[in-house]
Parts: structure tokens; C-alpha cells; sequence
């Protein structure tokens, strides 16, 4: 991967710099659209979610409890589980599991958790070969790049571009008809899963009290990942546990709806343990890594509210600067309005501190949300750990600010001299040229003169 | 015996837009009211709030809890953000202060925004602007819109004022405006407001109309820079009229 800037803002400049990519725009506000639609035509929407956010909020509220019950259910249909307290903890753990089993080949299926302790690095470096099966997926680890987007990693490119990564990479003849790419993708995956010895799921849901899996797909990949090859290993963060399965049936009504506008995914799987004696297929080892990596420490703190995320991704769908600059300015596998708490929660605040910053607090997100995280609110919450990483000249300006607002007769004489400035410099009602703070603001907008007039001095001597 | 209302004019209107806070006190009297100004009244925080500074924050609500608590009436406020601001955050800004505490809750129960208290609370129908024959469309500003569901309101007192109303592809998008985030942000808080530009140029209308000077003039700043025609003016502007 190509060494990016290290600031969000330095990213944002390359993005935009770049020209992001008009399929981005355009997918998001087509995911954006089908979601608008899909909650027009259901009229519980609201109510489900209500419900589901409701059940995040109970299940993280004893998520002890459920992750305890979700084990034993799991070990009880003769599966393993195992929890892991940070990525490499897990990446050890299926990478011992791989080569203990003299694993060649994995088939992996969608997960952003994998990619968030990649999985997939410790596996290539152990020698294992390994091969995302969703289409988006795979064509962003034919190009070595990371998703752009949380359920549609490929947001970033368009057909033309994939018909040229096919054609240099995969030996075949150059064609951009979406089905020819379609069939290539799909004969070059169709030999991996038939000779893959291990899948990698994530796990949208797990379910406590009989220890299922739940894995939505729109490609069958999961099915056939997850019963094809001997070993299955469902990798999850701590937080994904539903309750009961009627718990699962309200999640899954808000996240395809919420997602792509779908009233359910194309393929809703619900997998619980290994092949019993009599079933025809399925994996004859069934692992679940379950994963904290920072989590626990989230639930803790003030913004533990972003672990109710369900990864849906309507947040990004909806924010108007994901729109704009695409995922891979985020800097992490979590982008858009979500990964601004998220990233900062699970890698560090101190190296993260300007993803809060990045947001206009428009709020499109929560109105995106089925869980209706506040996520507004918890960027406010992350900006108040950071102030001291502002510039001097927004820290020293808001304390001045402050100092004067709580001052009403300096505030007067204040606003009363800036007055007297915009009546000599900005006689067309607009200031010539703002030095100092607010010269980056200036660079694209004139800036309005203070009038000659307060309204406070207006109305004193219009009297009442 | 009119009924008394407080305005709450804001920081912004205040020092750079006066026009708005006269237009606004003229829509009220109309309107049959009797308009107080709490003297002493400056900035609700709102900039230091979403920049992070609870403290510089709440310093300043405690000072407009102070001028605002001690009268009566509805308070109105010609601005979406500062309205939410006062309803939703400056209660959980002094929430430890127990004194402070009961008059946020006292104050935001009182709070209105000018459109939402015309429409809802007074139902105020106006039959003409001052508009002559321009063509406008609104900008839904985010907190207005999000945190107090205020967008038919306008539209309905634009329409009923005959003020020559066309639609806005993307109205309820952000402008890019966001405090600090404009500043901090540059490049980004740009390319959404060039957006936002584009959005109103191929409108047709030659006035953007909202109800928060903050996202207006940020817009404003960018139509001009660009030589562009288009101006921006606040809903009681367009209602009321020049009272210079």
C-alpha cells in the first residue's frame, strides 16, 4: 500500500485533489435512495427501529451475560470458541488453527472485522493463500487496495476499471461487459471454494441462546464458503450478539432495508456449529473468534453508544463528506460518519484525534441510522478529549470569545468598535481580505463586514 | 393586552446581520405580539460547543440563562442552530449545576425558532413579501431541520407570502458551513458548499431564503466569490422587508 498523509485533512486534500471517483457520489446516493424508499414501504419501519434500537442497547447492557450463553450454545453443537483480546491474539489463533489442520487454501467472505486485524496479511505472511470471495472484495485484493465502503467495497471503481484489473490480472481477454466480469469472477472463485480447506466468515449476528450465526450475503458466497470447505471459522467483535432469534429477525428487518433498500439480503444464512451425523454437507469444524481489540475499553467510556452500530453503512450513504472524499480518506477500514468514533475507540484518540474534527455535525447520519446512534453527540464528546490538539489560533480564539460573550458591557463595546471597522473597510457590506484565522475560510468565500450598526444598539435607541 | 415574546437575536445576527433582527421583531409586532430584548444577552456557545470547549460553553450559557430565565414568554430565535442549541445541548451543558440545570430546562422549554413559532405556536398566515418578483428557494439548514423538524414552516409562510418559491435539489444537505469544521476543514467544507452551489444555480431562483444566517453566509460568501447573481437572505428578510 502507497504511504498516505496522516492527517485526515491531508487525505481529504489528496481525495479531492485526485477527483474522487463519481461512482462513489453516485453509489451512495443510490444506497441512500433504496433505503429512503425501502422505509416509505414499510410502515413499521419506525416502530423496528425503536425496537432494534432497543435491543443493542439491553444486549451491550449485559453483553457479559450474552457472550457467556452465545459460548456454551456454540460448544454445546460442538463448536470452539475462542476470545481474542486483540487482532493479533486472533490472527495467532486462526493462523495456528490453519496450520495445525495443513489448511492451503481459505475462501473468505466479507467481514470488516477481518480487515480491521487483517486476517488476511497474517494469513498470506503464514504462506496460506487467500481469496475474498465477495465480488467487491475480491477485486479490491486483486488491486491490493482496501474497501472504500462498508458493504460495497468497490464504491470506488467502475467497470471499465474492473475490466482492466481483470485483464492484467487474472489472464483473461479484456471485455467491460459487467456479465462477462461477472462469469470471469465467478469461474476463477467457483475452483477456489471447491478446493478451499477453511472459510472465513464475519458474523453480522450471533445469536446467544442457540449459538448461531447470522451472515447476510447478496452473492451466495457465505453459503458456499461456509459449507464447502472443512473448516469453518466465523470471526466477530464482541458486540455483534443478539439475544434470540426473535431479536435476530428485528435486526435483520432494519439492516437490509437500512443497507441497500433490500426487504431482506439476497441470502440470509444462519449457521450453527459443524456437520451433525445425517446432514448431507457443512464444515466438519466450526471456530468462532470472537474479538475485543479495544471494545470492552469503548463499552466503558462516553461513547459507548457506537458499539449499538449494526455496519449497515447508511450513515456513509448519507453523509455528504464521505460523498465527497470517498472511504479511503478515513484512513482505516472504518469509514464515514461511523468510523469517526470507531476508529478513535478502537485504535487511540491521541492518533485519531481529527476524524472528530471532520464533520459538520449536519446529523444526516442519525436520521440514517437504524439504531439512531447519536453520532453527532459522540463526535462533540471526542472533539471535548481533544481541544488541546486545535490550532492556537481556535484555542486562543474560542477562550477570548468566551471571556467577551460572558462580558455583556465588553461585548457590547466590542461588537459596537467592530461596528466601526466594517463601516471603513467594508463598505459594499463585505470585508476585503481576512488575515490570521480565518484566512482559510477567505480563500474560497468573501466574508461579510460587521454592520455599522449592532441591532443591540438599534434597539436601545429605537426604544420600546 | 398582545401577548410578550423574547428574542433571542444571536451573536451573528447581531454584528453582521441587524437587518435580520429588525426583520424579525417587525414579523412579531405584526404578528400582534409584544417583543422584549433582554439586554446583557451575547452568544448562546454554540461555536465553542460543537468545537468541543464545554467549558468556554457553558460559561457562555450560563450568561444568556442568566438574562433569559428572568423573563417571560416565549423565547424566539431566528436561527435553527441557536434555537437547537438552546433546546437540546445547553440543558446537558450545565447539567451538574443544579441552579443551572432548572433554568436550561426552564429557558429550552421556552425557546422557539422564528418560523416554527410563527407557523405552529401562533399560526401567523402572511399573505405577501417583500420580495417583488424574485424567484427564491430555501435551504433547509441541518439543525433547524434535524434537531427541530423545522421545514414545512417556512416553506408554508414563503408560499402563503406568494414569494415566488422553487424547489432545491439536495435542500436538506449540508452547505458545509459547521463552525470550526469551515475552518479546520477547509478543502471539504468547500466542495460540500461547491455542491450546494451547483444545487442552487440550476434551482432557477435568485434568492437562497433560511433560517439561519450562519449556513447563509457561508453560502453567500461562496456565490460571491464566484461573481455569481444568486444572494442569500434570511426568511424574515423576505418577509418582512428592507427596514432600513
Amino acid at each position: 500500500m502507497t504511504e498516505s498523509p496522516i492527517t485526515f485533512r491531508g487525505r481529504v486534500q489528496d481525495a479531492l485533489a485526485g477527483g474522487v471517483p463519481i461512482a462513489i457520489d453516485a453509489g451512495a446516493r443510490g444506497h441512500f435512495q433504496g433505503r429512503v424508499r425501502a422505509s416509505a414501504d414499510f410502515p413499521q419501519m419506525e416502530d423496528m427501529r425503536d425496537r432494534a434500537r432497543q435491543i443493542r442497547g439491553l444486549t451491550l447492557s449485559l453483553l457479559d451475560h450474552h457472550l457467556a450463553q452465545f459460548a456454551d450454545s456454540v460448544e454445546r453443537r460442538g463448536g470452539s470458541v475462542f476470545f481474542a483480546v486483540d487482532a493479533a491474539d486472533a490472527n495467532d489463533y486462526i493462523v495456528r488453527l490453519a496450520a495445525a489442520e495443513k489448511v492451503r487454501r481459505v475462501v473468505k467472505v466479507k467481514s470488516m472485522v477481518t480487515e480491521e486485524i487483517r486476517l488476511n496479511d497474517a494469513l498470506e505472511e503464514a504462506g496460506i493463500e487467500t481469496v475474498e470471495t465477495d465480488l467487491g472484495e475480491f477485486i479490491v485484493q486483486l488491486a491490493g487496495e482496501t474497501p472504500s465502503h462498508i458493504i460495497a467495497p468497490v464504491l470506488h471503481k467502475n467497470r471499465f476499471d474492473v475490466a482492466e484489473l481483470f485483464a492484467s490480472t487474472l489472464d483473461v481477454e479484456y471485455t467491460d461487459d459487467p456479465t462477462e466480469l461477472n462469469n470471469i469472477a465467478r469461474t476463477y472463485l467457483r475452483q477456489r471454494f471447491l478446493t478451499a480447506d477453511m472459510g472465513i466468515s464475519g458474523a453480522n449476528f450471533a445469536v446467544a441462546e442457540d449459538g448461531a450465526v447470522a451472515l447476510v450475503t447478496n452473492e451466495g458466497n457465505g453459503r458456499i464458503s461456509t459449507t464447502a470447505p472443512r473448516i469453518h471459522v466465523a470471526v466477530m467483535g464482541m458486540e455483534r450478539i443478539v439475544p434470540t432469534r426473535a431479536d435476530l429477525a428485528v435486526m435483520l428487518e432494519v439492516l437490509a432495508r437500512s443497507a441497500t433498500g433490500q426487504k431482506l439480503s439476497v441470502y440470509s444464512n444462519i449457521v450453527a456449529g459443524p456437520r451433525r451425523s445425517g446432514e448431507p454437507d457443512g464444515p466438519d469444524q466450526f471456530h468462532v473468534v470472537i474479538i475485543d481489540n479495544g471494545r470492552s475499553a469503548t463499552l466503558g467510556s462516553s461513547v459507548a453508544e457506537i458499539m449499538y452500530c449494526i455496519r449497515c453503512g447508511a450513515c456513509l450513504n448519507a453523509c455528504p463528506v464521505y460523498r465527497h472524499v470517498g472511504g479511503h480518506a478515513y484512513g482505516t477500514v472504518y469509514m464515514g460518519p461511523i468510523g469517526k468514533v470507531v476508529t478513535p475507540s478502537l485504535l487511540g484518540l491521541e492518533q485519531w484525534h481529527d476524524l472528530p474534527a471532520g464533520s459538520s455535525l449536519c446529523g444526516a447520519c442519525t436520521e440514517a441510522c437504524p439504531v439512531r446512534i447519536d453520532i453527532p453527540r459522540l463526535l462533540v464528546d471526542l472533539r471535548r478529549q481533544t481541544t488541546r490538539h486545535k490550532p492556537w489560533t481556535i484555542r486562543t480564539g474560542i477562550a477570548l470569545y468566551s471571556r467577551v460573550a460572558t462580558r455583556p458591557g465588553l461585548f457590547r463595546l466590542l461588537t459596537r468598535v467592530a461596528g466601526v471597522f466594517g463601516r471603513v473597510l467594508g463598505r459594499s457590506g463585505w470585508l476585503p481580505h481576512i488575515p490570521g484565522l480565518l484566512r482559510s475560510w477567505s480563500a474560497a468565500r468573501d466574508v461579510p463586514a460587521p454592520a455599522p450598526q449592532t441591532f443591540d444598539d438599534w434597539w436601545r435607541k429605537r426604544g420600546t | 393586552m398582545a401577548a410578550t415574546v423574547q428574542l433571542f437575536v444571536t451573536c451573528l445576527v447581531n454584528s453582521l446581520y441587524p437587518n435580520v433582527g429588525k426583520a424579525t421583531v417587525h414579523l412579531l409586532e405584526s404578528a400582534g405580539y409584544h417583543v422584549e430584548f433582554p439586554l446583557g444577552q451575547t452568544c448562546c456557545g454554540q461555536p465553542a460547543y460543537n468545537g468541543g470547549f464545554a467549558e468556554e460553553a457553558a460559561a457562555m450559557a450560563r450568561q444568556m440563562l442568566d438574562v433569559l430565565d428572568v423573563t417571560a414568554g416565549p423565547i424566539v430565535v431566528p436561527s435553527g442552530s441557536c434555537a437547537a442549541m438552546m433546546i437540546h445541548h445547553t440543558p446537558e451543558l450545565v447539567a451538574e449545576d443544579r441552579g443551572y440545570a432548572a433554568k436550561a430546562g426552564r429557558v429550552a422549554s421556552r425557546t422557539r425558532e422564528l418560523t416554527q413559532f410563527l407557523v405552529d405556536d401562533a399560526g401567523v398566515e402572511l399573505t405577501n413579501s417583500n420580495c417583488g418578483n424574485c424567484v427564491t428557494t430555501y435551504h433547509a439548514s441541518c439543525h433547524g431541520l434535524r434537531s427541530l423538524g423545522v421545514l414545512e414552516q417556512p416553506k408554508r409562510l414563503l408560499d402563503g407570502a406568494g414569494a415566488g418559491r422553487v424547489g432545491l435539489v439536495g435542500e436538506d444537505e449540508c452547505c458545509g458551513f459547521g463552525g470550526l469544521f469551515s475552518i479546520e476543514m477547509p478543502e471539504i467544507s468547500e466542495a460540500m458548499m461547491d455542491t450546494k452551489i451547483a444545487n442552487i444555480e440550476s434551482s432557477g431562483a435568485d434568492v437562497v431564503v433560511g433560517v439561519d444566517v450562519s449556513c447563509l453566509m457561508h453560502i453567500g460568501g461562496g456565490l460571491r466569490r464566484r461573481g455569481s447573481d444568486v444572494t442569500t437572505k434570511h426568511i424574515a428578510e423576505v418577509l418582512a422587508g428592507d427596514l432600513e
